[in-house]
């Protein structure tokens, strides 16, 4: 849409302006404030320069903990991605059964994070949990508590079941804007079902999957509560992701100038992701069109 | 040549609509039972069994959970759901969270849609920065924001209030509604706005009484997912309160005592707040893939 010149509109912005000054460039002053004084408490700070981000740079603790949350985001894209495609291309596309669908599948992304902490946490317990006394039974010796590797797949596991329908429902939305005129001229053309995939259902999903993808990196890079709940970021450190990690450092051991320069190199990673995410959101000129069609 | 002409026009478009008339009517009518319908099932058990785990444990009482393993209460009891609605310092839970998701919901929609708006309707002196700043603000991890917020909202005192916490929430709530609120605005002709002030309808009058009607879809999207993000969120909730206005997620973790876990009393608790959710989505069902991509599919 043509719009036009108008600084007068910044009138209209105005509101959401003051109340996220209020709520996000204070606090983040604040922030950065920290990041470069230092104190010998009683409020008395003094100018400490750049050494708590060498400090934090170098440190392997924020090292370990970015490492673990990078491979925690690879591994839920690599299950959450082709899973939900899967479900997605096998929805019923018209009928009563597609509303029930996405009602159901939709369930999980209202539930309180730190209630489907709480869900998996019981359901994992080899006591009274039915996935641990499940397991049990069969002989695995599983302990999420304990045993690291049992965590991650427990911690994997829960993030799947929890966030997988966004990619299944984002796809589906590509999915539908489909004309059918494009099945049937595949129809004519005698193509196989993967062709249909990789030629026609593929690039028409291409753009809701690169958001489906952000948004899963993003929310997964700086997951805390779920973990949280059900391992509470251990046994050892194994699972403790960078949010975790950075309140653990910031009220756990009030450690402000080592937190406050982490949280700005977290910022910064989170603002160079948001970049990309823009461009791939605000870049809709090109399907705009077939969209409008389909609706 | 013209022989070849006349049997490929005439067998061509006859065989394929045979076939989809044909695949159409097996599919819509006989109702017969499609191996691929089978994945979609899986899936959704996959997704239910966990939660029916919780509302199973919620009807047991704590004997019958630490000592059995029953896929269905042995004898199912009302009790851990009359203890959370007859004791207040568990049913003020569920009233602070209300509230404050509310406010949140209010607050952020209302600010929201003027600036949603501005961004639909005007280009304007670094409008893309502040677009993206905003966005930047709903990506930004909460953990990043508590110690903050806490020593901010010390200093006005305003700590353990729910204005506190619905305050807090702005930060990923007014993003996300001024994006999809956006989203739903640039849907709808420019010329209709034209119109509108031609007719001489003063702005105020236009936007309220014209325009607002015509999203009425994408404010009722906006507001859900205001009040869905508000009240899934805990950490920041949990930091800004102490008892006055604490939520039920953050009281959910008082279950703990001398005796041991009141696991009965906890499942319980967790199977109340689902349903704020499920009772909403019906009528967002559509629109849920919109709202979590920020009104851009």
């Amino acid at each position: 849409m043509d719009k036009t010149w108008n600084n007068r509109a910044w009138f209209l912005v105005l509101p959401v302006l003051v109340l996220v000054a209020f709520s996000a460039v204070i606090p983040l002053m604040t922030v950065v404030n920290y990041a470069f004084q230092d104190t010998f408490g009683n409020n008395q700070f003094f100018w400490y320069g750049t050494d708590w981000f060498k400090e934090m740079l170098t440190s392997d603790r924020f090292h370990d903990a970015l490492v673990r949350n990078l491979l925690f985001s690879a591994i839920i894209l690599a299950i959450e991605v082709p899973l939900g495609i899967l479900v997605a291309l096998s929805m019923p596309k018209k009928g009563v059964w597609v509303s029930v669908c996405l009602v159901l599948m939709a369930l999980p992304l209202l539930i309180p994070w730190n209630v489907v902490g709480t869900i998996w946490q019981v359901f994992g317990r080899t006591d009274i949990g039915l996935l641990g006394y499940t397991l049990d039974a069969m002989g695995i010796d599983y302990n999420y508590v304990a045993n690291p590797v049992d965590a991650w797949a427990t911690v994997i596991l829960m993030d799947v079941w929890h966030w997988t329908s966004l990619v299944v429902l984002l796809c589906y939305a590509g999915l539908v804007s489909i004309p059918d005129a494009y099945y049937q001229a595949a129809k004519i053309d005698g193509a196989s079902r993967w062709a249909v995939f990789r030629y026609i259902q593929l690039p028409k999903m291409g753009r809701v999957l690169l958001i489906a993808v952000l948004l899963r990196f993003m929310d997964s890079f700086m997951i805390y509560t779920e973990p949280f709940v059900v391992t509470g970021g251990g046994p050892g450190n194994s699972t403790t992701f960078l949010s975790i990690d950075l309140v653990k450092l910031a009220i756990g051991q009030f450690n402000l100038g080592e937190a406050a320069a982490m949280s700005l190199i977290y910022f910064l990673i989170i603002l160079a992701l948001s970049w990309v995410f823009y461009t791939v959101m605000t870049n809709v000129g090109a399907d705009r069109p077939v969209k409008e069609a389909a609706r | 040549m013209s022989d070849q002409a006349t049997t490929a026009a005439g067998a061509l478009p006859a065989e394929p609509r045979s076939e989809t008339a044909l695949s159409a009517r097996e599919h819509a009518a006989s109702g017969r039972f499609r191996p691929k319908a089978l994945i979609p099932i899986l899936y959704i058990l996959f997704l239910l069994l966990p939660i029916y785990w919780l509302v199973n444990m919620s009807f047991k009482t704590n004997q019958e959970i630490v000592t059995t393993m029953t896929l269905v209460p042995n004898h199912p009891t009302l009790k851990n759901y009359a203890t959370i609605f007859t004791d207040p310092s568990w049913y003020s839970g569920y009233v602070n969270s209300l509230i404050y998701v509310l406010m949140n919901m209010v607050i952020s929609v209302a600010a929201a849609l003027p600036a949603a708006y501005a961004f639909s309707r005007y280009r304007f002196l670094g409008d893309k920065h502040l677009f993206f700043w905003l966005l930047t603000n709903r990506m930004a991890p909460p953990a990043v924001f508590a110690l903050p917020f806490f020593q901010l909202y010390s200093a006005f005192g305003l700590i353990d209030t729910h204005i506190a916490v619905a305050l807090a929430h702005c930060l990923f709530n007014v993003p996300l509604a001024v994006w999809i609120l956006e989203g739903f605005m640039s849907g709808v002709p420019k010329e209709i706005d034209e119109t509108a002030y031609i007719d001489g309808y003063s702005f105020p009058r236009f936007f309220v009484r014209i325009f607002m009607p015509l999203i009425a879809s994408g404010i009722g999207v906006a507001a859900f997912f205001c009040f869905m993000f508000s009240w899934v969120e805990l950490l920041l909730a949990r930091t800004l309160t102490v008892t006055a206005a604490k939520p039920i997620a953050a009281i959910m973790t008082r279950t703990v005592s001398a005796a041991g876990m009141d696991w009965g009393l906890l499942a319980a608790a967790g199977a109340l707040t689902i349903i704020p959710g499920a009772v909403v989505i019906w009528f967002v069902r559509n629109y849920i893939a919109k709202g979590f991509a920020l009104g851009r599919v």
